[in-house]
């Protein structure tokens, strides 16, 4: 086979998705109509498709483009991830797009396009790819949180995402320049040479900028700042969107830097790791007890998940990976399902978005509250729902690590998680009712069901997926 | 059984029931009625199950018996099943409780009937699971996912200010599990399995028994309850109804004791012995304080649930005194604790649905009124004192026989709670019962129903049988238990000579 065709075949998702970007485009702009016609539906079929191009393709690991881009088994996993996250978010917007009046056919294409650069992220194998990465990604988000440009909340939303955005990325540039200073190379594997085992403190400051880059698009603390604005700000689809794709997109980058460019280094990453990991648990657990808006509340849990995962990575090795892997991958169900209920907040064709408002919901959509409730349940950890497996295996992962304070500190800021998580429960199950929702839209309901069930019933049968997670992570080492 | 095992239908069998009552549709009084016959029959089935067990039971082994093994998660978690002599009673009270739980809200509760059946069953899986799990991380999946149905249950069912004792109960409980969980993963860490019956065998260092002992105790002491962590429980009781009361003191705090005995004993022998003063002073304080705490009382259910606490007070004790007397007592107590006080809430619960208070000063002189009910009421009090001829005699004696022969002193001052129970337990009675009526509204009461005296029928059989006859349980227990304390001092003798073997 020769070297393009090799190059090809490996990056055929995002191939498949850089053409139909472009194709759709076209076919929106001459199809010369506002709305989106059937372009959200290609859209979701296309993601569909890369996907399942991912699962059928080969399954060998290459390295192609001339060293900048990786396809490997931890690549896949996380592909696989953020495209559901994205598949998710398409299916689930089409209906809420055209009642609040934005079912314009660039949506879908944005999200295609920052899908591609989600994939490319994933891939980067050197600092150049996963600029190239990050930026499309980023792009096509700043405009897709101000999709809903009206709305001066959107609009405040997007122009805040773009500011802290366009910062960070400074930042993640200031620190690739300082790391091909004294490596002299972009190509992580190149970098991991470069440094031999000890860090210059080039290579240090280089990695602390490149994280803090990194860290604004994980929202880990203390870089969370535009988190709860541009979550309550951008219309909802966008939020689940940015809650479940991009964080997997932004967190399988930071693993995969930190394990290939600097795994000889533990000791300058893992306090990093460390340090961003608390301080997200403690402020997504304290921060979001008083809030009011749900989304807001689900943008400081989003703060406090990834501390979490922060945690298994910050247990490093190959165990450590595939918990994070397994926390990524449930916590992405959880959000897409939590999403989904959000999406399904309509009072007299108007979304609200007030936890009061799911007051009594047991009694008005008895099925809504249940699967709402498993959702909580579970990202506050409690078993035997997903959730408490994917915090087993990370403070599983840190404890076999030695990594004690930090195990403790975790399951105490859990605990205290707990408390606003029960506190929707409390208003759905215990208040008395408030004006019942309209009639479920099918899709949010479905997706809503799907992931509900998954979560209840992940304990039941397990093993594939464990097992994928080790062999992703396996493929890192 | 079905390809299963037979404990694996004990455990799971209420979820067919649950299962059933859920795809009912309609909320007419007939479709109510056919949840509760449902649920009634599903949990009478589950008992009859657990006597099926029972009878097969083989009490002369201390091995782990009907255990059933399956590849579940990998690196080393299992799901296993198994029970020995020390779980054994605590099956067969969770099964019995239920049935009598069912009865006993049938008439009580009316809004959400159907959710309410349905969580009570759920809940009885999970407990059941509990006392059955051979697995640490299956272990730790049914008790802590016990959380969700009892916080529903004081949430939703519950009185007043529910919302407050809901939220105390699960974050309490939550913390103190958590820390738990994070001992079982470095257990994992050395063992490489979180296998029970290969942890029994599993020697962790003795620096990391303290460490693994205290996460242990952080869950296991919030849940028994102990002082000074005991501030939940009155809260939960209090709001709880009257079916979720029974459950919670009949069933959910034996997880504690049984906790005890299963994990800290035997496999962290070591740190048990360091750390049984702290035990011996925490068990002596709950029973002082928490009695003379339940005398001040003024409402039924607060004094209860504060007796509870006291009485729990004589299971700790008796587990760390590590002897035959003392650990066979502290199961039989949990076990008459989990008959008597049950019993009390149902008596407090029959009254509440009457009277809608648990204040005492609204009632006196029932006997005038309700002579059965206050036969029975007696009867249950008593137990409670722990008269001579009553199961609760039994379960106060044997652990401080157990203690005195460790430390008189400690047997000394827990002995004055026998005396403390009968101030406040007939202080209690005098006040709601003897007397003349004077409330006008109390004039009108009715004696117990026939539901209610089948309610009640059992649990006073129970309670006097195995007051006179206490040997089903010992017996039952005395092989495992031996062997557990074989075990402990073995280790102990093992650790002295390794530390004389020392320079």
């Amino acid at each position: 086979m020769s070297s393009v065709s090799s190059a090809v075949a490996h990056s055929l998702p995002e191939a498949i998705l850089a053409a139909g970007a472009v194709g759709l485009l076209f076919f929106g702009a001459l199809r010369a109509k506002d709305s989106d016609g059937p372009v959200t539906e290609i859209a979701a079929g296309l993601v569909a498709l890369a996907i399942a191009v991912i699962f059928l393709g080969s399954k060998t690991d290459a390295v192609v483009f001339d060293g900048a881009f990786i396809d490997d088994g931890f690549g896949r996993f996380m592909k696989v991830l953020a495209l559901l996250g994205s598949l998710a978010t398409l299916i689930m917007s089409g209906n809420f797009l055209a009642r609040e009046k934005i079912d314009k056919f660039e949506f879908p294409i944005l999200i295609l396009l920052s899908t591609l650069g989600m994939l490319m992220l994933i891939s980067a194998a050197g600092l150049i790819a996963l600029y190239l990465g990050l930026e499309l990604m980023s792009l096509a988000l700043y405009a897709l949180a101000a999709f809903q440009r009206d709305d001066l909340r959107a609009s405040e939303a997007g122009l805040k995402y773009f500011v802290l955005g366009a910062l960070s990325s400074g930042m993640l540039l200031y620190g690739a320049s300082l790391l091909y200073g004294f490596a002299g190379t972009v190509s992580f594997a190149g970098i991991a040479a470069a440094i031999g085992g000890s860090a210059s403190r080039g290579v240090t400051f280089g990695l602390v900028f490149v994280m803090a880059g990194l860290g604004f698009k994980m929202s880990a603390v203390p870089f969370h700042m535009w988190t709860p604005d541009v979550y309550e700000g951008a219309p909802t689809p966008v939020t689940a969107f940015f809650a479940s794709a991009v964080k997997v997109a932004a967190i399988a980058i930071t693993i995969r830097l930190i394990l290939t460019a600097f795994e000889s280094i533990p000791v300058q990453w893992r306090q990093i790791i460390i340090f961003l990991s608390i301080l997200s648990m403690a402020l997504g657990s304290f921060a979001a007890i008083g809030q009011a808006n749900i989304k807001r509340l689900m943008a400081y849990s989003a703060i406090g998940h990834i501390g979490f995962a922060l945690v298994g990575l910050a247990a490093g090795g190959e165990a450590g990976v595939s918990s994070v892997l397994a926390y990524m991958a449930i916590y992405l169900v959880m959000t897409l399902g939590t999403f989904a209920g959000i999406l399904e907040m309509r009072v007299n064709g108007r979304s609200v978005e007030n936890i009061s408002d799911l007051s009594g919901l047991a009694q008005t959509d008895g099925a809504m509250a249940f699967f709402l409730a498993v959702m909580m349940f579970s990202l506050a950890g409690v078993p035997p729902l997903a959730g408490f497996f994917a915090k087993w295996y990370v403070f599983n992962a840190a404890i076999q690590a030695g990594l004690y304070a930090l195990a403790v500190i975790g399951v105490l800021s859990s605990a205290v998680g707990a408390f606003y998580y029960l506190r929707i429960v409390k208003v759905m199950y215990f208040d008395q009712p408030a004006p019942a929702f309209d009639k479920a839209a099918p899709a949010p309901r479905a997706v809503l069901a799907i992931t509900g069930l998954l979560t209840v019933f992940l304990f039941a049968y397990p093993g594939f997926f464990m097992e994928a997670t080790r062999a992703a992570a396996h493929s890192l080492f | 059984m079905f390809g299963f095992g037979i404990l694996t239908c004990v455990v799971f069998l209420p979820l067919v029931g649950a299962a059933f009552i859920l795809s009912l549709r309609g909320s007419d009084e007939a479709t109510l009625k056919n949840a509760r016959y449902a649920a009634l029959a599903t949990t009478i089935a589950d008992f009859a199950l657990a006597l099926y067990v029972y009878a097969q039971f083989d009490p002369s082994s201390s091995a782990f018996q009907f255990v059933e093994e399956q590849h579940w998660f990998g690196s080393g978690l299992m799901y296993k099943m198994g029970i020995d002599g020390i779980s054994l009673p605590f099956v067969l009270l969770t099964t019995f409780l239920l049935p009598i739980c069912i009865l006993a809200s049938w008439r009580s509760i009316q809004v959400r009937v159907k959710e309410y059946l349905i969580v009570f069953l759920v809940l009885e899986t999970l407990m059941t699971g509990v006392f059955c799990a051979l697995d640490l991380v299956l272990f730790y999946l049914f008790f802590e996912g016990s959380l969700i149905p009892m916080f529903l249950i004081i949430g939703i069912w519950g009185h007043e200010h529910r919302v407050y004792a809901s939220f105390k109960f699960f974050l309490y409980t939550l913390a103190g599990s958590l820390l738990l969980l994070l001992a079982v993963m470095a257990m994992y860490g050395v063992a490489g399995t979180t296998d029970i019956a290969v942890l029994l065998h599993t020697h962790f260092p003795a620096s990391m028994q303290k460490w693994l002992w205290l996460g242990f105790l952080a869950s296991l002491a919030v849940k028994t309850p102990m002082w000074p962590v005991h501030t939940w429980l009155p809260d939960a009781h209090v709001q709880a109804p009257t079916a979720g009361s029974v459950l919670l003191a009949g069933v959910l705090l034996k997880f504690g004791g049984y906790g005890f005995i299963r994990f800290s004993l035997p496999m962290f022998p070591d740190a048990s012995a360091f750390f049984t003063p702290l035990i011996f002073a925490l068990s002596i304080i709950a029973i002082i304080y928490t009695s003379l705490v339940a005398l001040v009382q003024e409402d039924m259910k607060k004094l209860i649930a504060y007796s509870s606490v006291a009485h729990m007070g004589f299971v700790t004790m008796g587990i760390f005194s590590v002897t035959s007397q003392g650990v066979q007592g502290a199961v039989f107590q949990m076990i008459s604790h989990g008959l008597v006080s049950s019993a009390l809430f149902l008596c407090v619960g029959v009254l509440y649905d009457r009277m809608h208070t648990y204040a005492i000063a609204a009632y006196g002189g029932l006997v005038a009124r309700m002579p059965l009910y206050a036969a029975v009421f007696m009867t249950f009090t008593l137990a409670n004192v722990g008269l001579p001829g009553t199961s609760g005699f039994i379960g106060e004696f044997l652990p401080l026989i157990g203690t005195f022969k460790i430390n008189s002193w400690v047997a000394l001052l827990a002995t004055t709670g026998v005396i403390w129970s009968a101030a406040y337990a007939l202080y209690l009675y005098r006040r709601v019962v003897y007397g003349v009526i004077e409330k006008p509204a109390l004039a009108l009461l009715k004696d117990l129903s026939w539901r209610e005296a089948a309610v009640f029928a059992p649990l006073v059989v129970f309670t006097i049988f195995y007051g006179v006859h206490p040997a089903p349980i010992l017996d039952g227990t005395a092989v495992s238990i031996g062997d557990l304390i074989h075990g402990y001092d073995t280790a102990l003798a093992a650790a002295k000579s390794a530390a004389l073997a020392l320079p």
